[in-house]
């Protein structure tokens, strides 16, 4: 098999065979068939005839740039970021040497040349708010820019947790008016890559996923992709174990941290978190939160920034005795009252009550 | 409102209101039943009082004798899902690190293997139980909705908190929230109803176990 991208890759040191092993790993990871992986190895190897790449324009609204980071330095240089080189990335800010004007037009021009067939990236969320003010790219509120793109796009793909459900900007008491795409596009397919930020080969693997069949990979109702979110990050745990035994870390730095303990009693949100983090794990394999000694956030999870703080064990409520004081004082109160109408009901009937005589008893 | 939302309600407003009124009916009761009072009996206690009462508390939770052979389900089912009530509740660490956090106290649970197994069981007896009352004529003519409502409302807590560590139906969260959603009206509705049985069977066993002392028939 040839092609442009298996000759780049050869240039920068990656063998044919290394690739096709990172293919399989991908079409596993993903629950495809074993010949998955060879057939996304040749919609990726033979796509990049330079005209015939499929466009991707990445628009950044209400973000911090730390999903961009996390693709691009995640293992850089790797295969994943490679993989950016399948596809002809028309317009994204961070990465571009375009400015101003002439990024407009880049993205214009991309957006007219594949009209109804480039991939659209979204992270960050939009504002609603101040008729969109918070965030305006070349004089167009994100909205605009949004609805705008959306309308030539194949599909979608809300990449992070602000573009796919609101993350950070909608958290509690949401001074923007943030929203998520899913809450403004209602017409196209998208695919939701929740996290903060979403892990790298979740990102590539739904790219060459949709590069080698042309459709979006199977979601679940959250519109994420089941391969990476099917599970929880609990049931796939290395920890778990300690849990079953009840085995917990009560601190950071006591025995049971040191021993790798669970960390649920320190707020672990891992039992409610659907992503991929504790088998695909974190930087080539290294490492992963949980693993480094740290309670999950559940940043994959909607409004997870308001899930009543990330040292709050799951079965912790937030404020349980906020209204113990007054309800313990309103039915104190009542039990007294109660006793009061009895006690008069009693002396009443005792008043009322007549003695027989005998006399009554002979009438 | 997504499944976390849901979650987080239940959590948070939904478990302030329903300890709220917990609290509120319980103090209420309590207060009205213990308030009542009863007429000063003048004629003199043909026993001495002695221990009574407090044997009598003990005594009731032992079935009297040959009752177990008359009905083995009433006496064995009853004893199986109030004991696993309490496993399950007071040993599983989850509901220890609420109680912990509620009320400062906490003490070592048991493996989370064993608390299904008792809560597998705990839900067997229940049914059973159940159907018992279903089909025993005597116990069907003596029950009234009350009996109903509150046995769905002690097995919902049980069968939704299983669910949910056994990941069956519904996702892990939604299932987590509907249990502890549960408990919730479980908690509203123990004190007006006769599940209030759990505060006062100890103290009306001690009231009827020294009367009878004072009348001759001790314990």
């Amino acid at each position: 098999m040839q092609g442009p991208l298996i000759d780049t890759l050869a240039r920068r040191g990656v063998t044919r065979r290394t690739f096709f092993k990172y293919c399989a790993t991908l079409a596993s990871l993903m629950a495809l068939p074993p010949s998955a992986g060879r057939a996304m190895a040749e919609a990726m190897a033979a796509a990049p005839a330079a005209s015939r790449r499929p466009s991707v324009i990445w628009l950044p609204f209400q973000e911090c740039t730390g999903c961009t980071e996390s693709i691009t330095r995640s293992h850089s240089p790797s295969i994943e970021g490679l993989i950016f080189d399948a596809i002809s990335l028309d317009y994204q800010e961070t990465l571009m040497a375009a400015a101003g004007h002439q990024a407009e037009e880049a993205l214009h021009h991309a957006m007219k040349e594949n009209e109804g067939k480039y991939l659209l990236i979204v992270d960050g969320s939009i504002p609603l708010g101040l008729d969109g003010a918070y965030s305006c790219i070349a004089g167009k509120t994100n909205l605009e820019a949004l609805k705008e793109a959306a309308k030539g796009a194949a599909a979608i793909v809300a990449m992070g947790s602000c573009a796919a459900f609101g993350g950070i900007p909608k958290a509690n008491p949401n001074p923007t008016g943030a929203v998520s795409v899913s809450d403004i596009i209602k017409d196209k397919p998208i695919i939701n890559i929740p996290g903060c930020p979403p892990i790298p080969v979740v990102m590539t693997g739904v790219l060459a996923h949709y590069l080698t069949f042309g459709t979006v990979p199977e979601l679940d109702k959250l519109g994420r992709p089941k391969a990476f979110y099917g599970e929880t990050i609990h049931d796939r745990c290395y920890r778990r174990p300690f849990y079953d035994q009840g085995k917990f870390a009560k601190t950071f730095d006591d025995e049971g941290a040191r021993k790798g303990w669970c960390l649920f009693e320190l707020g672990c949100k891992g039992p409610v978190t659907y992503n991929a983090c504790a088998t695909v794990k974190w930087n080539a394999g290294t490492s992963w939160p949980v693993e480094s000694g740290h309670g999950c956030l559940g940043c994959s999870e909607p409004d997870f920034w308001d899930g009543g703080g990330f040292y709050r064990a799951l079965s912790r409520p937030a404020d349980p005795l906020k209204m113990a004081a007054t309800a313990a004082a309103v039915g104190a109160a009542a039990g007294v009252a109660i006793t009061f109408a009895n006690r008069a009901k009693k002396s009443s009937a005792k008043a009322a009550h007549e003695t027989v005589t005998l006399a009554d008893l002979e009438k | 409102m997504n499944e976390m939302q849901f979650l987080t309600w239940v959590r948070g407003p939904g478990l302030d209101i329903a300890i709220g009124i917990f609290l509120l009916g319980v103090l209420w009761r309590l207060i009205e039943i213990y308030s009542l009072g009863r007429k000063v009996d003048v004629a003199p206690g043909r026993h001495r009082d002695g221990a009574s009462g407090l044997h009598t508390v003990f005594r009731r939770s032992v079935p009297p004798p040959g009752m177990i052979k008359r009905s083995p389900v009433t006496y064995i089912g009853g004893y199986v899902f109030h004991i696993g009530l309490a496993i399950i509740v007071f040993l599983f660490e989850p509901h220890i690190i609420l109680i912990r956090d509620l009320t400062g106290l906490s003490w070592p649970g048991l493996p989370s293997q064993v608390i299904d197994l008792v809560s597998v069981i705990t839900l067997g007896a229940m049914l059973v139980v159940l159907a018992d009352r279903i089909k025993n004529p005597v116990k069907r003519y003596l029950s009234t909705f009350a009996d109903w409502f509150t046995w769905t409302l002690t097995f919902l807590p049980v069968l939704t908190g299983w669910m949910a560590v056994q990941h069956l139906l519904l996702p892990y969260t939604t299932m987590l929230a509907l249990h502890i959603l549960s408990v919730e009206l479980l908690l509203i509705v123990l004190p007006f109803t006769k599940l209030f049985h759990a505060f006062t069977v100890f103290g009306s066993r001690w009231y009827l176990g020294k009367i009878n002392g004072h009348r001759g028939v001790p314990v």
